[in-house]
């Protein structure tokens, strides 16, 4: 029941607002808040009520949806996508408190459109049956493309536009291969398709390309990638902290959920080129941020290269690349989600993102500043946050299986930590930049997002087992599917 | 009681009327008289309906043209709606005048 | 007392939470209370643990905190191990932490011309950054397995780019040229970076390093399928037979990690400019601990080394070529700490030659004795900082023996430890390690003993310059003055220990006894086969004991010519040899080396890839190109779309014919 729950309060709670009148501001942002904490709430007992070491789907919900084609409502979880739920009930709690001031315009949409992203985000982390997934995958788009068009920046007709064409082109062949897939098992639920389908390895091939593609794109992989600076660029800060804190996890994690138990004997097949790309990605990722001159295209750019890393795991890591995957999907967006969320609050204030406008700005706000660098050394990987636990696991993992990929893996961490320092120095280090005399320090609301952030980077740092053992399992079944195959393929 | 009027009658009668409506619609300006000769078409249809139901004893045809009757009466209050605003727009009821989708 | 080993470690962060979140709140007093205190209590549970190993004999003892990450096969505990090598580094690091936070208590107050003290604008921070740095380093050296030692080796890193860039707001610095007497173009010097500049640079060259030791982490548990100390090398002799050549590809990758932490060639070039940052800090971080963690690192996985002879002599090679280049460098310096800064790179290179060739309890011993008296003299550098209002140029100094005794007495004391002057305590180790380098290769001891004549000539050189002669600069010289009992504290008990530190490890030829060669044994690991000790005659380690004091003395009395008794003589010399000079005044252009060959490409690469494949051929050509060839295609076909509305009808008019004669007609 919570994770049909978890679909519905956000649904019903953008109808609720979808009724309050358009002046009542106040009344529109606590109700926002207000359903989204709830929705949070609803989640927690995801997590604790877990149960650790055992493998398949738990809170299982099926129902009858359109049974004359056999295809039903069904939803449930596993350590693959707990996390991930959990972080977007997270994120959007912390997306809704950030825009309380940025928004003034169409404040209500705005709120409609956070909320029903998050019932879309969330129905896509935990359906379980292919047409229910693929629904919810296409309705994300909506709301997010009419956040980027709507409060986004200047050119962000374009980047939305952009977000939704090539997002949809890329999911297309997808919709292709899921009929294939239907047609020949006539059924679209996805135990039942893994247990009982048994394709040939050519129709295999061609059918994880078709989801590999839409996936990549979503990631997105090199070369794939455009669209997501030009969308981070553009979008408001809550909305670049859900396009990157959740958004782009919908590609990874469907990897995981459904390329790889889908089509096993694809897997040995692409992954040479998916991780080749991967690594492309880290290091390219890297190098073209070195040299952006807005913050949050640097982010952008940081994304494509850390997104790599979870690429990287997934395809060469084993089980310990796997679980450091599912993991770094969460630090991904910590920590990237926190980088937006500061960036915003600069912002707002100055309304520019050049990093000729700002310098030497740690003296004016010295609290931002320790966030600023927290988050900095989360994306760096530094240890003791949650960025060290997910890079260190992928590479080590993908070391014992490729060990020219892991060099080069590693070496985009030299990279990431030249990158984001030369970013932190050009914004608060270096001579006073007097254009930011008038710059207020964060006030208790953001700080607040902020500490709430930084805590978790601190707790998965310390204490990854407590992800660890719930991812653990789900992991180790998908290792031991693609072991096997390869086994066989090698006889 | 004068003797059955045969069917194909009632089929020339209905192809006329549906003819000259399809020319109407094909060859006047007037969206007026377009919009007439719509009508035109599917009075036509009604009769082929009608028909073919006295001649096949069957109701069906009926329930459909009652059906498309109230479709019909729709689609004028629609089409008129439409056609006033056009009309106030353009100032104007010439078909050709309203040609904003041209590629 | 080793169950409470983790108090070490928690102590100076519970001092950093409260200097950090509540510094601004208690007042700068009580945070120049807390933070020492905090090292200090530290200090005092390593003491108590060093008894406890010594009663039971070396044993380590492990203190299971929680387990990390477990994956599959991939386990990692957070445990403690207390044993010789690690209480060791622990005193080291906070009984000379402690004495430096002592000393910043008083030198991160500035006094101004009219001798109002004003405490640093971020007093809070700095003890935050400091206390930091202890815990970090702790961690690096307690931790039991391999990546408890990559998690404290990054946490340092991170410490010490936040402590070099903590004046974030600095300029970079222009250096008055080297005068070369008349008629003779002065030599210009490049601008000293910028603290934040300088903070980056070393993190990321040490990020570099850092690579090489993550592989080599990645490596060892590729092959053991374990991060634990003690199951690796246990291990480590079998996997050797069985796999030869991974224990060498182990210890040169994490040897890349050692080259990058603790400045050697070619990754030494962060730490000059490391001393951007507040002295304190170089002479903690750059000088007595975090530097020697590649020493610890080697120390700790002797066995790797050992079982890889090949690797330890490329460590040993590089170390003494280390020790060589930089100590040319030093000769013409002109800035003080930056004399100093090479001259730990060059020390440090000792330390590695030492523990190349097998003598890894040499290597500790000088890494000990060089962490106190190094630490001394950047103390007595920054004490000299103080009194001149930041000006460390050497030549603007002179005379200030009569201003500041005790930093002066202080620093000579340092000065002739460094020098390895008979009986300090840069004596004893450095001796221990040259005679284990001849055993293995005169040739290498060569180039060690024309190092140490330079250490000790350029290390007299600056001590003339700046406490001796006549003043340079009247002005300054008038405002001087001893500084304030906290500095001249940790100064006093720092000099003590660089005279006695020496006798931890007294030579064993002279039947004296080396308390450091049994202490560590328990965690040197013994080759089944390498019975053969390098034991020498004892005239050869006599002779080449004298031979090294001999060295040190005329180094030393060298300097005093030059510099006190004609002071012509090395103005001439530099003009003479212009080019030669130019160039060690130039730290041989290998910054701008690097800067050509790596940097600038980088960033040119980096560039074309944004603004050329990414943006224009990428996004432009292939992405919006296709939208826009979908859209050509799309004009082509709206043409169709004429507008009238007849034209549609009939349109469908014949579509519906075509229809139905194509039911009728099939």
């Amino acid at each position: 029941m919570i994770l049909s729950l978890l679909i519905l309060i956000p649904i019903v709670g953008a109808i609720v607002i979808a009724f309050v009148p358009r002046d009542q501001d106040n009344m529109i942002k606590w109700l926002a808040v207000g359903i989204t904490a709830l929705a949070l709430l609803v989640s927690l007992p995801l997590y604790f009520n877990f149960q650790d070491g055992v493998s398949g789907y738990q809170f299982e919900e099926i129902r009858p949806w359109i049974p004359a084609l056999n295809i039903g409502y069904h939803v449930g979880i596993d350590g693959l996508s707990l996390f991930l739920v959990l972080l977007t009930t997270f994120l959007t709690l912390i997306s809704v408190i950030s825009s309380w001031t940025a928004i003034t315009d169409g404040l209500k949409e705005y709120m409609i459109f956070m909320l029903l992203l998050e019932a879309a985000v969330i129905g896509v982390f935990v359906s379980l049956d292919l047409f229910l997934y693929y629904l919810f995958w296409e309705a994300s788009l909506i709301p997010m493309a009419l956040l980027i068009g709507k409060w986004g920046g200047a050119r962000r007709i374009y980047a939305a536009v952009k977000f939704i064409i090539y997002t949809m082109a890329g999911s297309t062949l997808m919709l292709v291969a899921a009929l294939v897939l239907y047609v020949n098992a006539g059924t679209s639920d996805l135990p039942t398709l893994v247990s009982t389908l048994n394709l040939s390895q050519n129709l295999q091939i061609i059918l994880f390309f078709a989801f590999a593609l839409a996936f990549s794109v979503k990631v997105p992989l090199f070369p794939l990638h455009t669209w997501l600076p030009t969308a981070h660029t553009e979008a408001p800060t809550a909305g670049s902290i859900m396009l990157a804190g959740v958004l782009l996890k919908m590609g990874t994690y469907s990897y995981l959920r459904f390329a790889i138990p889908l089509f096993p004997d694809a897997v040995a097949y692409w992954s040479p080129m998916l991780v080749t790309l991967a690594i492309i990605g880290i290091l390219y990722g890297a190098l073209v941020a070195l040299v952006q001159d807005d913050v949050k295209k640097l982010v952008a750019y940081s994304s494509v290269a850390h997104m790599g890393f979870i690429v990287l795991g997934t395809f060469s890591g084993g089980q310990q690349g796997m679980s450091g995957a599912v993991l770094q999907m969460v630090n991904h967006g910590l920590s990237t989600g926190m980088l937006f969320f500061l960036v915003g609050v600069l912002y707002e204030q100055r309304h520019t993102r050049l990093f000729s406008e700002y310098g030497g700005i740690w003296v004016k706000v010295p609290i931002f500043g320790t966030y600023f660098l927290l988050a900095v050394f989360s994306s760096v990987g530094l240890p003791g946050l949650n960025g060290f636990v997910g890079e260190f696991v992928i590479l080590l993992g993908t070391f014992s299986v490729n060990p020219i990929a892991a060099a080069l893996g590693t070496f985009g961490i030299v990279l990431a930590a030249w990158y984001l320092l030369t970013a932190t120095r050009k914004v608060m280090m270096g001579p006073f930049n007097e254009a930011n005399r008038n710059l207020k320090d964060m006030n208790m609301r953001e700080a607040g997002i902020a500490f709430a952030l930084i805590l978790f980077c601190f707790i998965i740092g310390l204490f990854p087992n407590l992800l660890f053992d719930k991812i653990n399992p789900a992991t180790a079944q998908l290792a031991e599917t693609i072991s096997a195959t390869t086994l066989i393929a090698g006889q | 009681m004068i003797g059955e009027v045969p069917l194909s009658y009632y089929l020339l009668l209905s192809a006329i009327l549906f003819a000259i409506g399809a020319g109407g619609v094909l060859i006047r300006r007037n969206v007026i008289i377009v919009l007439m000769c719509v009508e035109m078409m599917m009075n036509a249809v009604n009769l082929t309906f009608i028909a073919f139901s006295r001649y096949l004893d069957s109701t069906t045809g009926q329930i459909f043209v009652f059906m498309i009757m109230a479709v019909a009466a729709v689609e004028v209050a629609v089409g008129l709606a439409l056609l006033v605003e056009l009309n106030r727009h353009k100032a104007s009821v010439n078909i050709n005048d309203f040609n904003s989708l041209k590629g | 007392m080793s169950q409470l080993i983790w108090l070490t470690i928690a102590l100076p962060i519970l001092g950093l939470l409260i200097n950090g979140l509540f510094g601004r709140r208690i007042g700068n007093r009580v945070v120049s209370i807390i933070a020492p205190l905090m090292v200090l209590l530290a200090f005092l549970v390593g003491v108590g643990a060093l008894f406890d190993v010594m009663g039971h004999e070396g044993e380590a003892v492990t203190v299971h905190l929680w387990t990390w990450a477990t994956i599959g096969d991939f386990n990692v505990p957070i445990n403690l191990q207390v044993d010789p090598l690690s209480v060791t580094m622990v005193l080291v690091v906070t009984g000379v932490g402690f004495l430096i936070h002592v000393y910043a208590t008083a030198y991160m107050v500035h006094s101004d011309d009219h001798g109002h003290d004003h405490d640093d604008r971020d007093f809070s921070r700095f003890f935050t950054f400091l206390n930091l740095f202890i815990a970090s380093m702790l961690v690096l050296v307690l931790g039991d397995n391999f990546l408890m030692m990559y998690v404290g080796w990054e946490l340092v890193g991170v410490s010490s780019y936040l402590l070099i860039g903590y004046w974030f707001d600095r300029p970079s610095e222009e250096q008055t040229p080297i005068d070369l007497g008349p008629n003779t173009e002065p030599v210009k010097l490049q601008p000293l970076l910028s603290p934040s500049a300088s903070g980056m640079k070393a993190f990321i060259v040490n990020r570099i390093g850092d690579v090489g030791f993550a592989l080599g982490v990645f490596l060892i548990w590729s092959t053991f399928g374990t991060l634990q100390f003690n199951e690796v090398f246990a291990e480590a002799v079998h996997v050797s037979e069985t796999m030869p050549n991974v224990i060498p590809w182990i210890a040169a990758l994490l040897f890349v990690g050692a080259i990058g932490k603790s400045a050697q060639i070619p990754l030494y070039v962060w730490l000059p400019d490391a001393m951007a940052g507040p002295t304190p800090v170089s002479a903690l971080i750059h000088a007595a601990t975090m530097v020697t963690a590649g020493v610890y690192m080697i120390v700790r996985s002797n066995i790797f080394y050992s079982l890889a002879p090949e690797v330890s002599m490329g460590v040993a090679i590089i170390g003494m070529a280390t020790a060589f280049f930089a100590a040319t460098i030093a000769l013409v310096q002109v800035d003080l700490k930056r004399v100093l800064a090479y001259s730990t790179v060059s020390q440090l290179g000792y330390m590695f030659a030492a523990v190349g060739v097998g003598a890894y309890t040499a290597g500790m011993f000088h890494l000990i004795t060089h962490a106190f008296f190094k630490a001394l003299l950047f103390l007595g550098a920054g004490s000299v900082m103080h009194a001149l209002h930041d000006v460390i140029d050497i030549r603007r100094m002179g005379g200030l023996k009569d201003k500041m005794k005790i930093t002066w007495i202080t620093f000579w004391i340092g000065g002739l430890a460094l020098a390895g002057f008979p009986l300090m305590s840069g004596f004893f180790s450095k001796d221990e390690i040259l005679a284990n380098v001849f055993a293995v290769s005169p040739v290498l001891w060569f180039f060690g003993i024309l190092t140490a004549g330079m250490t000790a000539f350029y290390t007299f050189r600056a001590i003339f310059i700046a406490f001796h002669g006549k003043p340079r600069d009247l002005h300054l010289y008038e405002h001087a003055h001893e500084s304030r009992p906290p500095i001249t504290f940790a100064l006093i008990v720092l000099a003590v220990l660089a005279i006695f530190g020496g006798v931890l490890g007294l030579p064993v030829f002279l039947e004296l006894p080396n308390f450091l060669d049994g202490w560590l044994e328990p965690v040197l690991y013994a080759l089944p086969h390498a019975a053969e000790e390098h034991h020498m005659a004892f005239g050869t380690e006599l002779t080449l004991m004298i031979t090294s004091a001999v060295v040190a003395v005329s180094g030393i009395f060298l300097a005093y010519f030059f510099y006190m008794l004609q002071p012509s003589i090395p103005q001439n010399l530099a003009r003479s040899t212009r080019p030669l000079f130019a160039l060690l005044a130039h730290k041989y252009w290998i910054d701008e080396l690097y800067d050509t060959l790596i940097v600038q490409p980088g960033l040119k690469l980096s560039r074309a890839f944004a603004d050329g494949l990414d943006k224009v051929v990428i996004d432009e050509t292939f992405i919006d190109g296709t939208a826009r060839l979908f859209g050509r295609f799309g004009g082509m076909l709206s043409k169709l779309q004429n507008g009238y509305t007849g034209s549609y009808a009939l349109a469908t008019f014949i579509g519906v014919i075509i229809m139905i004669s194509y039911f009728f007609l099939r």
